[in-house]
């Protein structure tokens, strides 16, 4: 390639890159910064089902305006089917196809909007019913309702003592009973409990938001009502990550079906969720303008599942960006050219602290098994496949020790790319065999450096606003990749290399 | 910084990555890579072009051969193992002599048959070579040094290292094994590197470690009295192997036999910049006047690049001077 050849690819690729981000920007109000924008959740339920050649019905509850959350735009994929949003008597949404045969699926989608001014939404109670129990189960029932009836004042206080005591660490005889009998359904129970002692209360289901989530169920909750006021409670012992109403969308508010399916079998009902910075009126004329548009050519385009997958992939061109600037700007050495990325994707899910300290503990004990290996004069092949096994034990025993030291963040090492982490320990091996331990420290200290900056800056939330918002800027990556192959100046670590030549 | 940057620059100092672009980038056609990353390979050419090389004694290339090793070692003599398509020294096992089943190393350390079998397994399986692909073994000739050179070098070969550009040996140095190497000629691993003259063959200056050092810190010997014999037909090997390979910037690693003189060891098409350390001088500016004749060097002959590279790159000529590293 001649001299002039990559100046004129690089101009043209900048002015690519910031054309797209500016047309976006300007076009389609999509902010810049994350800070000015509000949050969007796009939910997406998958329900499978196996028809039979008969008529189906499928009923699915839809979520509602409620505390902190708005549904804005829903919308239904289902070939073949036809598809309403029925409101009354509650907001369901019904497919219908005369017949089916097979494997079937249907999408429902909806824009969440956090607006954390939204008050709690006021419902009526539902009827309350008796539940009949047998003899030993009813008296226990009694019992802890008494209990429960002493310590209290109203029913969110009263649901509060009884939770108490189910969930007590120490339980009651009356409370192992129960369990041992109804533990399968401890929501249903609870809410048949609350019912018992006349207080209005039903089993819902929340979906906890989490950005990038796939192949998601949903968490049984107990809804409690006093009057037409009504709070969320956990069960005990599934307790989702957080009660906070930004966080947890309850799909079906009121305690209907959240799925009824006639004319099939085996149904199945699976969330996945990503989170999105917009500003909310550039988003909502974006989705009514529904026009396909060129130049507006985005991953938004893609159902929710594949756009969790696109989030991540569109942040590896910047840690690929940070490895080129720290080899060939710095000279920094690392062990394997890419290796710090897919280390840094796996800090990204456990965060930073818990991945370092993994990554050094399994590092460690892998190269102490490694040195072992050494000696039995193995086949090279099979000998890296005996680290990757060891690999595997050693993350299962980190995993088991920290989950009985009640470390649950340990469990996410089980995160780490199990082949790369055992290539790792075989080149960081024959390294400190040949070279000595200093180099492995220079090597394996460089490799976890480009990861803990590639991790800072992939994680940093303006960058992965940038890049999942605006494709341009894969462009300005590109043109700054290039500008950096066409660098043949010092790097910054020969300067202190040649430093003698400098008096 | 800033001022180190430009200080650095005045020297003429060639850093990686105009390495990389402009010299590997520029003149080494990868498709020629083979020819030097192949032992095997590089010895054959070699012979077409009459340059010496330590003799070949066997070839292992499965890993049935490796079991009846003992059958392909020389009896009773030092012998070295090599993985054909290895770099920067990996995987090499110097024996320097047999005694009954033990394998003494240059450095002392003993090996049984066993171990060598397991050097040799892994070699086949690839640990030593580039990229990890499966490779070869070969079983050469053990080289002892002429007694000039090896009397600087601590257990282990000393051997001389020359970059050729467009054909020019534009500078060169030799790499004295120490103790603290475990009689290794490698640099970073605590190895001397001393500055020849490209005239003579004379040391300039010597460096451990990137610091300065006038005596053998294991044999005490003065080391700026050392001095390459044979240097021109040295150069001249060297030079040839540009017409050899084709290579336009090449490593060309070469030992004094004491009866042979000197034999190609092998070739690097990635040389490193220590050797700029070594000479206390920058290589651009020479890189740069080799580069101007590259049209002329197609002509002539590789003792006619000998003659003209010795003459202009001589440690007290010019062509090194500052003035010329201003051509951009």
């Amino acid at each position: 390639m001649t001299a002039r050849g990559p100046v004129w690819l690089i101009v043209f690729m900048l002015v690519i890159g910031v054309g797209l981000i500016l047309h976006r920007h300007l076009q389609y109000d999509v902010p810049l910064l994350p800070g000015e924008s509000q949050t969007l959740w796009l939910v997406e339920a998958r329900i499978d089902f196996v028809a039979d050649g008969q008529p189906v019905r499928v009923e699915m509850a839809r979520p509602t305006p409620q505390q902190a959350l708005v549904p804005l735009q829903e919308t239904g994929a289902s070939p073949g089917y036809g598809l309403n949003f029925v409101e009354q008597p509650h907001a369901r949404a019904v497919w219908t196809v005369r017949e089916a045969q097979g494997p079937q699926t249907l999408f429902y989608r909806s824009e969440i909007l956090v607006s954390p001014g939204q008050a709690a939404v006021t419902m009526p109670a539902p009827v309350l019913r008796q539940r009949q129990w047998p003899a030993p189960y009813a008296n226990a029932i009694d019992d802890l309702l008494q209990r429960a009836h002493s310590t209290s004042a109203d029913n969110f206080s009263f649901s509060r003592e009884l939770l108490k005591l189910l969930a007590a660490p120490q339980p009651l005889q009356h409370v192992v009973l129960l369990k041992e009998k109804y533990g399968s359904d401890m929501a249903l129970l609870i809410a048949d409990m609350l019912q018992q002692a006349g207080i209005p209360a039903a089993v819902v289901y929340g979906l906890q938001l989490e950005d990038g989530r796939r192949n998601q169920t949903l968490m049984p909750l107990i809804q409690v009502w006093q009057g037409e006021h009504n709070e969320i409670f956990a069960v005990p012992g599934r307790a989702p990550k957080s009660l906070e109403p930004e966080q947890l969308l309850i799909w079906n508010p009121g305690g209907q079906p959240v799925l009824d399916v006639m004319g099939a079998r085996h149904s199945n009902i699976r969330f996945s969720m990503i989170r999105q910075q917009d500003a909310a009126y550039g988003a909502l004329s974006e989705q009514l303008s529904g026009q396909y548009d060129l130049f507006n050519f985005s991953i938004h385009a893609l159902p929710i599942e594949e756009q969790a997958v696109f989030k991540t992939i569109l942040l590896l061109p910047i840690g690929a960006l940070i490895v080129c600037i720290l080899r060939i700007l710095v000279g920094l050495r690392t062990s394997g050219t890419f290796m710090p990325v897919l280390i840094a994707l796996a800090f990204m899910q456990t965060s930073l602290v818990t991945g370092l300290i993994g990554f050094i503990l399994v590092v460690g004990a892998g190269l102490l098994v490694r040195s072992y290996l050494s000696n039995l004069n193995l086949l090279l092949v099979a000998r890296i496949t005996a680290v990757i096994l060891s690999v595997i034990a050693i993350v299962g025993v980190f995993s088991v020790l920290a989950y009985k030291l009640g470390l649950t963040e340990g469990l996410k090492i089980t995160l780490f790319p199990m082949i790369i982490l055992s290539w790792t320990i075989e080149r960081m091996s024959i390294l400190w065999e040949e070279e000595g331990a200093r180099e492995v420290v220079v090597q394996g200290g460089g490799s976890l450096l480009t990861a803990v900056l590639a991790y800072l800056a992939m994680s940093h939330v303006w960058i992965q606003h940038l890049t999942f918002n605006f494709l341009g800027l894969q462009f300005v990556v590109l043109a700054l990749v290039l500008m950096i192959g066409s660098y043949s100046g010092y790097r910054l670590l020969e300067l202190r290399r040649f430093r003698e030549f400098a008096n | 910084m800033l001022r180190r940057w430009q200080a650095i620059r005045q020297r003429g100092i060639l850093g990686m990555n105009r390495r990389n672009r402009e010299y590997i980038g520029r003149y080494n056609d990868r498709a020629l890579y083979p020819l030097v990353d192949n032992k095997l390979r590089t010895k054959q050419l070699a012979e077409r072009f009459d340059i010496p090389t330590p003799k070949l004694l066997h070839t292992v290339t499965t890993q049935h051969d490796v079991y009846q090793l003992h059958q392909y070692l020389p009896q009773g003599e030092g012998f070295v193992i090599k993985p054909v398509k290895g770099s920067g020294g990996k995987g090499i096992v110097v024996v320097d002599r047999v005694e009954g089943d033990v394998f003494i190393k240059a450095s002392g350390a003993r090996m049984t048959l066993t171990d060598l079998r397991r050097h040799v397994s892994n070699t086949l399986s690839g640990l030593h070579s580039l990229g990890g692909s499966p490779d070869s073994a070969i079983i050469e000739q053990r080289v002892i040094a002429d007694s000039v050179v090896q009397a600087y070098g601590y257990e282990g070969l000393p051997d001389i290292r020359v970059i050729v550009c467009c054909g020019f040996p534009v500078m060169a140095m030799t790499r004295l094994p120490t103790r603290e190497s475990d009689g290794k000629a490698n640099l970073h691993q605590g190895a001397i590197g001393v500055g020849l003259d490209m005239a003579s063959g004379q040391a300039i200056s010597a460096v451990q470690h990137g610091q300065p050092v006038i005596l053998h810190p294991d044999t005490g010997k003065a080391l700026e009295a050392l001095q390459v014999p044979g240097w021109s037909d040295l150069l001249t090997f060297a030079a040839t192997c540009y017409d050899m390979t084709g290579l336009g910037y090449l490593g060309v690693d070469l030992v004094i036999d004491e009866q042979r003189g000197p034999l190609l060891l092998e070739l690097n098409a990635r040389p490193g910049l220590a050797i700029q350390v070594a000479n206390q001088t920058g290589l651009l500016p020479r890189l740069r006047a080799a580069e101007r004749r590259r049209q002329e060097a197609l002509r002539w002959s590789p003792a006619r690049r000998v003659e003209m590279a010795q003459e202009t790159f001589a440690h007290s000529s010019k062509a090194s001077s500052p003035e010329d590293s201003s051509v951009i």
